[in-house]
């Protein structure tokens, strides 16, 4: 049975994270009394027309939540993609000197079908924003 | 003992939020549980000193596929009054089908030996290091592969994204 | 294989509380008077004076600015969803709070007996956290915009989230090129390296100035603040927030931004290293070698935050077809030709 200080734990190990921990409770224990405070503190004379949504001044029309372009949908499925993508290189640059040139020859592989989507994207102009 | 008592929290937030998740009226509310339970199972992961698949599941899982879904709220227009599913036909189905699903899960947890204790993994193994090493070294052809699907899909959202 | 028990260490628990305390509290004051300094930055270029009645200088601005928003009256919409209005700026606000956690701030400092390392939590994977939580602070702003139900709001924050995942790319296949020379996501392991070689930014200069670039746009700045084009959005996601909510949105920004100016230290320019000083021959210099370290680390921040604002102040406002096409066209492409030429020179010349 070993007994484990925090601090003499080796530095891959997983109570490294417990600082982390400590850090989420206390920045949310922090956020909320803020929240609360501000709004013991302020007054509150709340009137219809100052419940409204502000825009411009205008009458509201109909709702906000509308359906957006179908452009930013397009991005976000897009980083999605090149993000897994991306993740992928991490364990390849930590150890890239290790796997040589084989290594860098699959990368480059893999390099070139992203950039051949890549180029198939610009092609079909889909992050064409211009229209 | 400590790690049992955190072992335990977690699957409660990952239970618990996935719970909520399924209750929630809101899509907006549902997606913001779903990154409550991949932060739970991220938490798992250090337990198990995967640390490198607990932060990768945060940025793929919470950072960017979370993402995405709630442009799709943001696409869908939710002001339509969506009436709940009144399909008889569809619950009967649904619920025959997810039975299932659960009697599976259950006979093999059933099977599984009691294993020891909780206890917190030590080791290399999760590490980006080791990882990294594995990946490139004995997985190269599944690697090169995974970017073959990389293509098609982004082949397909294009396709998809531009059909007016 | 033995059985470990986390041994709940009292005085590491107090002394991880204690530091984080400091962190915290620190990166609010410092974001408060971040603000001080953006308008006296902005009225130094302008040719202007500045806030100058609040105390000497108007020192005490950032104060009265703080208290102000604590006490004005909190406003929440009839039309929008209320829990998530008030969820929107907290997130904001912890994304901003939690990427200090790997930031090795300095040096060992020797009190009580103790060495108490300046960093929060010194983590395997460093660098990837604060890509992590960097990756989550789309949410604050996202869900705020759509919580408030208002057109602009939601223009504003959906123009804010495309953006930010669109430089997250960038950042990170930039990132890529310093790690194959680091060898290591630890950021304290990259600072040590630092101390005794070249600073990062030699080696990278290109990887350099995406990072650069790709800051700006994830803190929201200008040239990339579209999200809050006052011309043509009102305020931007935030423009239904009042009060202490909107101090939060504010204050997230401003974190933001001095915890990229130290990450960008971090990495590329040493972190707490004192440039042509042998840190380890002075060693007996004790809790004050730590000192001059974090004092270095102050300074490059400074720099960068000073950067930030001179560029504010400098250049106009991209278009929206105009950030897309840099973001996508042209740091994706030049990141991934940096990378790859970084690996090749690497493995030609240093790997034999």
């Amino acid at each position: 049975m070993d007994f484990f200080f925090l601090q003499v734990q080796a530095q891959n190990s997983a109570e490294n994270y417990f600082p982390i921990v400590i850090q989420i409770l206390f920045a949310i224990g922090l956020l909320t009394l803020m929240i609360f405070g501000s709004d013991l503190l302020g007054p509150k004379r709340k009137t219809a027309d100052k419940l409204q949504n502000f825009e411009s001044g205008i009458e509201i029309k109909g709702n906000a939540r509308q359906p957006i372009a179908i452009k930013y949908f397009l991005v976000a499925i897009l980083f999605v993609l090149f993000d897994v993508e991306v993740i992928f290189f991490y364990p390849y640059a930590i150890n890239f000197r290790a796997l040589k040139w084989e290594g860098f020859l699959a990368v480059v592989l893999f390099v070139s079908s992203f950039l051949a989507g890549f180029i198939y994207i610009f092609k079909k102009g889909a992050l064409k924003w211009e229209e | 003992m400590n790690t049992q008592i955190i072992f335990i929290l977690l699957s409660l937030m990952a239970i618990g939020s996935a719970v909520m998740m399924l209750a929630s009226k809101n899509p907006v509310k549902s997606i913001l549980w779903l990154i409550v339970v991949f932060f739970a199972i991220s938490g798992h992961y250090i337990l198990l000193n995967a640390q490198f698949l607990a932060v990768v599941n945060i940025i793929v899982y919470a950072g960017a596929i979370m993402v995405l879904f709630l442009f799709v709220v943001m696409l869908m227009n939710l002001n339509a009054e969506t009436e709940p599913v009144k399909n008889y036909r569809l619950q009967f189905i649904g619920v025959i089908s997810g039975g299932s699903l659960l009697l599976i899960l259950l006979t093999f947890l059933m099977r599984t030996p009691v294993a020891q204790p909780v206890q917190m993994k030590v080791g290399e193994s999760g590490l980006i290091g080791k990882l990294g090493m594995t990946l490139f070294q004995n997985y190269v052809l599944p690697f090169e592969i995974s970017s073959v699907l990389f293509l098609s899909a982004m082949v397909g959202a294009v396709i998809i994204g531009k059909r007016n | 294989m033995t059985t470990t028990f986390l041994l709940i260490d009292l005085p590491m628990i107090l002394e991880k509380f204690v530091l984080i305390l400091v962190v915290v509290m620190a990166s609010l004051g410092i974001a408060m008077y971040t603000t001080f300094a953006e308008r006296k930055v902005a009225a130094i270029l302008q040719d202007r004076r500045g806030p100058n009645r609040a105390g000497p200088f108007g020192i005490l601005q950032p104060l009265a600015d703080g208290m102000k928003l604590f006490f004005k009256e909190e406003i929440i919409p009839n039309f929008s969803s209320k829990a998530l209005f008030v969820l929107g700026p907290g997130l904001a606000m912890l994304t901003a709070i939690m990427t200090s956690a790997v930031i090795p701030w300095g040096d060992k400092v020797h009190f009580f007996n103790r060495d108490i390392s300046l960093q929060i939590a010194d983590i395997n994977i460093g660098i990837l956290y604060i890509f992590g939580v960097l990756s989550l602070g789309v949410y604050g702003i996202m869900i705020g915009s759509w919580a408030s139900n208002n057109k602009f709001s939601l223009l504003g924050g959906l123009r804010a989230a495309s953006q930010i995942i669109s430089y997250e790319l960038a950042m990170g296949i930039s990132l890529i090129a310093l790690l194959m020379i680091t060898g290591t996501l630890s950021l304290k392991e990259m600072v040590v390296q630092q101390q005794n070689g070249y600073w990062n930014v030699v080696l990278q200069p290109l990887g350099f100035l995406i990072f650069l670039i790709c800051s700006f746009a994830e803190c929201n700045r200008t040239p990339f603040d579209l999200p809050e084009a006052e011309n043509e959005l009102i305020g931007g996601y935030h423009t239904e927030y009042s009060s202490m909510k909107l101090g939060f949105y504010l204050f997230s920004e401003y974190i933001n931004m001095f915890i990229s100016s130290v990450v960008m230290s971090t990495l590329f320019f040493g972190g707490y290293d004192v440039p042509f000083f042998d840190e380890a021959a002075h060693a007996d210099w004790g809790n004050w070698l730590a000192l001059i370290g974090i004092a270095a680390l102050m300074f490059k921040a400074v720099c960068f935050i000073f950067l930030f604002m001179w560029v504010r102040w400098t250049i106009p406002r991209f278009r929206y077809d105009q950030l897309m096409h840099l973001g996508w066209r042209i740091l994706i492409p030049l990141a991934l030709f940096n990378m790859l030429v970084t690996g090749g020179v690497i493995l030609y010349f240093f790997n034999k």
